[in-house]
């Protein structure tokens, strides 16, 4: 085999394998990916029933209900427009009233979102960034400094 | 002062690395063996000096110094000894300072175990290993200062992030990053090779171990990660396919074709340009891990502060050397001479194989990972991927690479036979057949996938046992010949063999815990049982419990198989005053390679408490799988050939028969 022959080999099985991985990710990025949505979102963009997403706010002060056999409902809410959630399970430590939550599932009728999982936040400052995004757009968002007030002004430099 | 102390020696590395990064580069452009001479006493000072600015941010977390704002806010005084000392690499600053740390280390390693090195290969290597350090000192000392003081000291500190206190904050910064920062040596010894324009095989031979022990070192960073997230976040997941794991994993696959590609470079002195590409590669997917993880444009448990200032800076540093590496390379390339043919068919074909479907695989991931980013700042839609992407795009192209990973070791160099390769595999893929039918009848009607799951891991661990059983004849000659056979035969042999074998094992435990583990959530009260896969849990009852800075509520569970106490189980959830924060402890029990794993939830008011509870099926195997391959890749390094500084052999050696 001359070294053009091999060289052409070569191209070809690498195209081929290329070609199989553009397949295979255009097929999954056509049906697994979840778009990210504020409450209002929902509302506005008239989202069909059925259909999955993320859902992502604040937990409405008072909302949370805890019913049997560890289901739960709560609303999520953005400050304009909140959402009655229901879910079945634990949720994570850092679950809280009036703190932000980023939530996976289906929307099952207008206005009711069933989720399937509760996203843990790591931190007790930490504001999932597209909650944080979606309150600025509703124009909820206060900056301030939640992890040391006062302390970090009195930093050197 | 010991701050202060610190924060000078810092800067010290700095104007070191400076000088480390053009002299000897000079030196080697006007032949000056003077100049050239200097990469290797900076890069050694360059160490000392980071290493002791290292010590002075420890010290200062030891004793508490809470007039340091970084300790401030990352530490607090009753926090057990141990987690003082991992907290200094817990916060955004201090594991920059680590990353340079690593870094320096690996340079001076090179300055002194390069003494064989050509002069000006060595030289050039140092000086592009300093230009990498001295970015990363300016990040440091511009963006990320560990050493800034408050004026008025603070009587307490903030506490770690109690997710952090734990063990494992104390094993996977830091082998992981001696895997990221190990990459810097290959990129360097590429960059100097396109420097000098000249490349051999005696290259090949210096860059694969380097590669070998970062790539060691990140697979178990990586698998120490996951087993931690797997008993610390409470959920029984060890993989989940975060941008911030795939950020690990990306430079992981990418080194693994590495270390493949460089063989057939460093035996057959082909595929240069390729090898030479992957080792830029490698260490850019590095490098963009570094920038995902520290810049703040994802959000998660690595993420310690967003700061925008820092993300520019560290996507300036990217695309330095990215963009410079990649110009470098176009621009350079095509002087490297063209080595050796060899036919499609032969273990040069069979490595060229590998390296494209891994390379393959990991631009999926990569798609997957930076996809949802780049749509967001085109376009403002957030979206999120997740596993089903990776499943559908990761996993179908491992399978032919696995199915492939048996014949690589047994086809020959330059023209290998395929058909005599497949007869020799025979009796792998007869016990893989085996082990099909018996999953499939064991079973019965469960997921479709395990069988064939487990049936190709039976396959790749027996195929890859079969290259040494036959070199060595077992079973064919009496077994003290073949143990005789077995120590003859090269370390790198067995390496490639035992890493294989892991590859197995792990696919196994992958599959099994993901198609048969099981799992109940449920509340129960004092005295009640639960049962799942042959185990009786019985909650005695729920105690608070005090601990050095956090107050704990703990159950106790008594564990019964058929009967008979097998154990006790006490998870708990733990409570941080200091930050107001809660962790859940799992609690775990080991049964063989398969784990029984019990997690809390929230107390009710009449007293029931929520719990997880899984069974999860050879789980353990996708951990040990990991440390295995890691031991074929110790049997390989240890291998004569690579052995640095290794002496002529012995007269002992070379009377051993060739096999």
């Amino acid at each position: 085999m001359t070294r053009k022959q091999r060289r052409l080999t070569l191209i070809g099985a690498g195209l081929g394998v290329l070609a199989l991985a553009a397949g295979l990710v255009l097929f999954a990025l056509k049906d697994s990916i979840v778009f990210f949505n504020s409450p209002t979102d929902v509302v506005e963009k008239k989202i069909a029933p059925g259909s999955r997403l993320r859902l992502g706010g604040l937990v409405k002060p008072g909302s949370l209900v805890r019913g049997d056999n560890l289901s739960i409902r709560f609303e999520v809410t953005d400050g304009n427009t909140s959402l009655p959630v229901s879910y079945t399970g634990i949720l994570p430590d850092l679950f809280r009233e009036g703190q932000g939550v980023v939530t996976e599932g289906t929307l099952i009728a207008a206005g009711q979102f069933k989720a399937d999982s509760v996203l843990a936040k790591h931190d007790e400052a930490y504001m999932p960034k597209e909650v944080a995004d979606a309150l600025k757009k509703q124009g909820h968002w206060k900056t301030e400094d939640t992890r040391a007030p006062g302390v970090a002004a009195g930093a050197a430099k | 002062m010991i701050p202060e102390f610190g924060h000078f020696a810092l800067v010290l590395a700095l104007a070191l690395a400076l000088a480390q990064a053009t002299v000897p580069l000079w030196g080697a452009r006007t032949g000056d063996a003077t100049l050239m001479r200097v990469a290797g006493a900076t890069s050694i000072a360059q160490f000392v000096f980071v290493a002791a600015s290292f010590a002075a941010l420890t010290w200062c977390y030891v004793t508490s110094d809470f007039s340091v704002f970084n300790v401030f806010q990352n530490s607090n005084s009753t926090m057990p000894l141990v987690y003082k000392y991992t907290s200094v690499w817990g916060n955004h600053e201090g594991s920059m300072l680590l990353w340079v740390l690593i870094l320096a280390l690996f340079g001076a390693l090179v300055a002194l175990f390069g003494a064989n090195l050509p002069e000006t290969l060595r030289a050039n290597v140092l000086a592009v290993q300093a230009w990498i350090a001295a970015t990363f000192y300016l990040f440091i000392l511009f963006t990320s200062n560990p050493f800034l003081r408050i004026a008025q000291a603070p009587a307490e500190g903030r506490d770690l992030n109690p997710i952090l206190q734990d063990i494992g904050l104390a094993v996977h910064p830091p082998m992981l990053y001696l895997g990221y920062v190990g990459f810097s040596i290959s990129f360097s010894f590429a960059i100097a090779a396109l420097i000098d324009g000249k490349i051999d095989a005696a290259w090949a031979r210096w860059v694969r171990p380097w590669t070998l022990i970062a790539w060691m070192f990140l697979t178990l960073g990586i698998a120490m990660g996951s087993y931690w997230a797997y008993y610390e976040l409470g959920w029984g997941g060890w993989w989940f396919w975060d941008p911030v794991e795939n950020a690990s994993l990306m430079p992981w696959i990418a080194g693994t074709a590495l270390l493949h590609s460089a063989v057939v470079m460093e035996k057959r002195d082909a595929l240069k340009v390729w090898t030479v590409l992957l080792a830029i590669l490698t260490f850019s997917l590095s490098l963009l891990g570094t920038f995902l993880v520290r810049s703040g444009v994802l959000t998660s448990v690595h993420t310690f502060a967003t700061d925008p200032t820092r993300g520019v800076f560290i996507l300036a540093i990217l695309v330095l050397f990215i963009g410079g590496g990649l110009a470098l390379y176009a621009w350079r390339a095509p002087t490297l001479k063209q080595g050796g043919i060899f036919a499609p068919i032969s273990r040069e074909g069979a490595l060229v194989f590998n390296n494209l479907f891994l390379t393959t695989a990991c631009a999926t991931v990569f798609i997957g990972t930076l996809y949802p980013l780049a749509l967001e700042a085109m376009t403002g839609e957030k979206i999120s991927v997740g596993p089903p992407f990776f499943n559908l795009t990761f996993g179908p192209l491992f399978v032919p690479l696995l199915l492939a990973v048996p014949f690589g070791p047994l086809l020959a160099w330059k023209r290998g036979d395929l058909l005599g390769a497949g007869q020799r595999l025979l009796a792998a893929a007869a016990l893989a057949l085996i082990a099909l039918a018996a999953t499939f009848a064991y079973q019965r009607g469960g997921p479709v996938l395990a069988p064939f799951g487990i049936g190709l891991a039976v396959y790749v661990m027996v195929g890859a046992l079969i290259d040494p059983i036959e070199r060595i004849a077992l079973f064919r000659v009496p077994l003290a010949t073949a143990f005789a056979r077995a120590r003859g035969l090269p370390r790198s042999a067995w390496g490639t063999a035992v890493a294989h074998f892991a590859a197995g094992m792990l696919l196994f435990g992958v599959i099994a815990e993901s198609q048969w583990n099981s799992e109940r959530i449920v509340t129960v009260k004092q005295g009640e049982t639960v049962s799942l896969s042959g185990f009786d849990l019985t909650l005695d009852g729920l105690a608070p419990r005090k601990g050095p800075n956090y107050n704990e509520l703990v159950a106790r569970f008594t564990v019964r198989q058929g009967g008979t106490i097998v154990d006790v189980l006490e998870p708990s959830k733990r409570t941080f005053p200091q930050r107001g924060m809660s962790t859940t402890e799992a609690a775990l029990l080991t049964h063989g390679p398969s784990q029984l794993y019990l997690s809390l939830g929230d107390v009710s008011e009449q007293g029931a408490i929520a719990i997880r509870l899984y069974y999860k099926p050879f789980v353990l195997l996708i951990w040990l799988g990991a440390v295995v391959m890691v031991l074929g890749g110790a049997l390989s390094l240890s291998d004569r050939r690579l052995r640095v500084g290794a002496p002529k052999p012995s007269r002992h050696a070379m009377l051993q028969p060739a096999e």
